[in-house]
């Protein structure tokens, strides 16, 4: 009470209970900000687990390199003094060492797994190492290891291998992410591939290409239905929004199916063709297993998210603006170029980041109609996820895919916003 | 330009109705490819293309034995009942928690609201292969790989972000004085949000449900990793088809699909106009 009255005097206001309103206040407002975390906390924990720590692991595989370390502890000890630079062979303590590792390993059986591994960056190395798995058992511990290696198998006096297994004996490695653009760990640093190795930089850029090809026809047909639906009435613009709709609602494999029934060689736009006479029956067109076949089919399933933010931009657009670059002398051209089409430049921006975003990424219609040359990068990842089973590799060039989506991503939030999101 | 003057020049006339003709050709590459694949489904013939007989309208041309197979064929009933037992419970889960959470975002003060969003709407960012090369290297460790719970997880992270954004954007016309009101008048948190804000807001809600079932029901690239043989649901049974013996069956399904899409369709448009009307932002 005598608080109370010293706050009065101070000339705050209470609350009802006596406390300072301010504290009262402050109090509501932290128990309101606690009830809105506490209704978010089980969704964003479950976003954690279920998404957010998978992508986590991806981006850690792709540097990780355990495998060395752990299967040859005593070999990655003893070369630590090791010059790779040099010409001269590891000495002995090298060599035992190595010995000491495969025997163990080959106990295990993980000498197998570990050849698998360096066999990626240096082909010969599985079997080399196989090889080994079965030939320490037999060797003796009075003479030389080395000379018993070298016999065993030349290749282990081959300098290139102890580099290898040198530049690979970290427990973490750039070497991933450096074949993800192209190049390759060597004793003097990161060097470009030889040229006939080079693939994943002609693939990035390829999906660039595509994509950008594939934004570009998006708009090109985009534009004017996003005009035509804006500009007419209601009742007949809704029936032409249904059919941008259903396309957008139906299965992206029934989508991909329809071009692969209509472009084959002896599908419906081929036999169309040769019905009408434009092509005869031995020069049917091929346009699908390329990189057509990938634009038309992807062009076709995007169009609607380039239609879908340039419609709701349009829509804001008062048809008044045009009428008045007209009554003020603007041909319909000047009045179209210089008063509408700025206006829509925002819907245009945002529609080609979209589309551009979910293209960068696609894997099933390439998978299906790409053949080799309408391929994107996703396939290459999944292709070393399920196939060569290189995951470090599959990471290092999702983590690259990662990158640059996320990097737009940043464009068109700070453009359009992702709180604005429309959806149908 | 929404009603041809009566003044209009020659140029103008053409160029009105050339701009007519250019959209009713771009309307019909969106809309034919869909439209083409329902008569093929009902080939009597294994090909991919009209026959004479189906041009000349023949009755013998047309068959339903390519929906028989999809009904009678194990392989493609195992992939159905896969479909229909993962779909539903990744909507179940991806719903309740995402309701939850966008109650929580449309709060007047939220921490962190811009990262929280970000995070909330990441997986519909990431593109699908990635995401399914984390899911698929991250559920092999914790032993969630080729499993029906693996799968569901996967499904229901994919289709949260669109019940967030749907369920956030029905709560942004959401008058939140009736909350105080009903509290006024004695009701506890729980039974405000059933009684009060949760009829008001189910349109939001239903049609989230149905973007995060379509999502799931659709979704094939995290399912190829992330499933196994036991988990092959529909779309993954297509792929496989479509990628090595592409049969006509394929056709049926694809048909089905397109059924169902219009079916959704029209109910996400019943949807929205009733929830306009509910938020009186259309007279009709």
């Amino acid at each position: 009470m005598t608080q109370a009255t010293a706050d009065q005097a101070k000339g705050s206001v209470l609350a009802a209970d006596g406390t300072p309103l301010k504290v009262s206040l402050r109090r509501a407002l932290r128990a309101q900000k606690l009830r809105a975390l506490m209704l978010i906390a089980p969704l964003l924990a479950f976003i954690i687990v279920a998404f957010l720590m998978p992508i986590a692991d991806m981006l850690f595989r792709s540097v990780e390199n355990q495998i060395v370390p752990d299967t040859l502890p005593k070999t990655v000890v003893a070369l630590e003094d090791w010059d790779a630079k040099g010409d001269a062979l590891p000495g002995e303590p090298v060599f035992a060492a190595l010995h000491d590792d495969l025997v163990v390993a080959a106990e295990a059986k993980t000498h197998t797994r570990l050849g698998s591994r360096l066999n990626y960056e240096d082909s010969g190395m599985s079997s080399l190492l196989r090889a080994a798995g079965r030939g320490v058992r037999k060797m003796s511990a009075d003479e030389p290891y080395e000379a018993q290696f070298i016999d065993m198998d030349k290749d282990w006096g081959d300098i290139e291998t102890w580099r290898t297994i040198k530049l690979y004996s970290g427990a973490y490695t750039d070497g991933y992410l450096l074949n993800a653009i192209d190049m390759q760990k060597t004793v003097d640093g990161p060097e470009l591939k030889p040229a006939s190795q080079r693939i994943y930089v002609m693939l990035f850029l390829r999906t660039m290409l595509l994509s950008l090809t594939i934004t570009f026809f998006t708009l090109l047909l985009g534009y004017p239905i996003a005009y035509l639906l804006a500009i007419l009435p209601l009742r007949t613009s809704n029936l032409i929004m249904i059919l941008v709709l259903l396309p957008f609602w139906t299965s992206l494999l029934v989508r991909t199916a329809s071009w692969k029934v209509l472009l084959q060689q002896q599908g419906v736009i081929n036999d169309l063709l040769v019905w009408v006479g434009l092509i005869s029956d031995a020069n049917r067109l091929v346009m699908i297993n390329n990189a057509t076949g990938t634009i038309i089919a992807m062009t076709h399933i995007l169009l609607p998210f380039m239609i879908l933010p340039l419609y709701s931009v349009m829509k804001t657009i008062p048809p008044s603006y045009l009428r008045a670059a007209k009554s003020l002398g603007a041909n319909d051209w000047t009045a179209f170029w210089r008063v509408y089409f700025p206006q829509s430049v925002p819907g245009v921006g945002a529609g080609a980041i979209l589309v551009f975003i979910l293209s960068i990424g696609y894997y099933i219609t390439p998978e299906l109609v790409g053949g080799t040359s309408g391929i994107f990068i996703s396939n290459r990842i999944a292709y070393h996820i399920s196939i060569s089973l290189n995951w470090g590799l599959a990471a290092a060039l999702a983590t690259m895919l990662l990158i640059v989506v996320l990097a737009l991503y940043w464009v068109y939030d700070r453009m359009v916003g992702i709180d604005n999101v429309k959806l149908g | 330009m929404a009603a041809l003057p009566p003044y209009a020049s020659t140029g103008q006339r053409l160029w009105y109705w050339g701009f007519r003709a250019i959209c009713v050709a771009v309307l019909f590459f969106l809309i034919m490819p869909i439209l083409v694949i329902i008569p093929l489904s009902f080939n009597a013939e294994d090909f991919f293309t009209f026959t004479k007989g189906m041009l000349a309208l023949d009755p013998a041309a047309y068959s339903l034995k390519h929906y028989q197979d999809f009904f009678s064929n194990p392989d493609w009933q195992q992939a159905l009942r896969n479909s229909v037992t993962i779909a539903p419970v990744a909507t179940l889960l991806a719903v309740a928690l995402g309701t939850l959470a966008a109650v929580g975002l449309s709060q007047p003060h939220v921490p962190f609201r811009g990262a929280i969003m970000a995070i909330l709407i990441s997986p519909m960012i990431v593109p699908l292969i990635i995401s399914a090369a984390g899911m698929y290297f991250f559920y092999s460790r914790i032993g969630l790989q080729g499993t029906y719970w693996g799968v569901v997880l996967a499904h229901a992270a994919l289709g949260i972000p669109f019940v967030i954004i749907t369920v956030t954007a029905t709560l942004v016309g959401f008058d939140r004085s009736l909350v105080r009101a009903a509290a006024n008048m004695g009701a506890g948190p729980v039974r405000t949000f059933f009684k009060v804000q949760m009829p008001l807001i189910l349109p939001g809600v239903i049609s989230g449900a149905l973007f995060a079932f379509i999502t799931s029901f659709d979704e094939v690239v995290v399912v190829l990793f992330v499933g196994s043989a036991a988990q092959k649901t529909l779309p993954w049974q297509m792929f496989i088809g479509l990628r090595e013996q592409i049969s006509p069956t394929i056709l049926a399904v694809a048909t089905i699909l397109i059924a169902i899409s219009v079916v959704l369709l029209t109910v996400l448009e019943l949807l929205r106009r009733r929830s306009e009307k509910l938020r009186g932002m259309s007279p009709g």
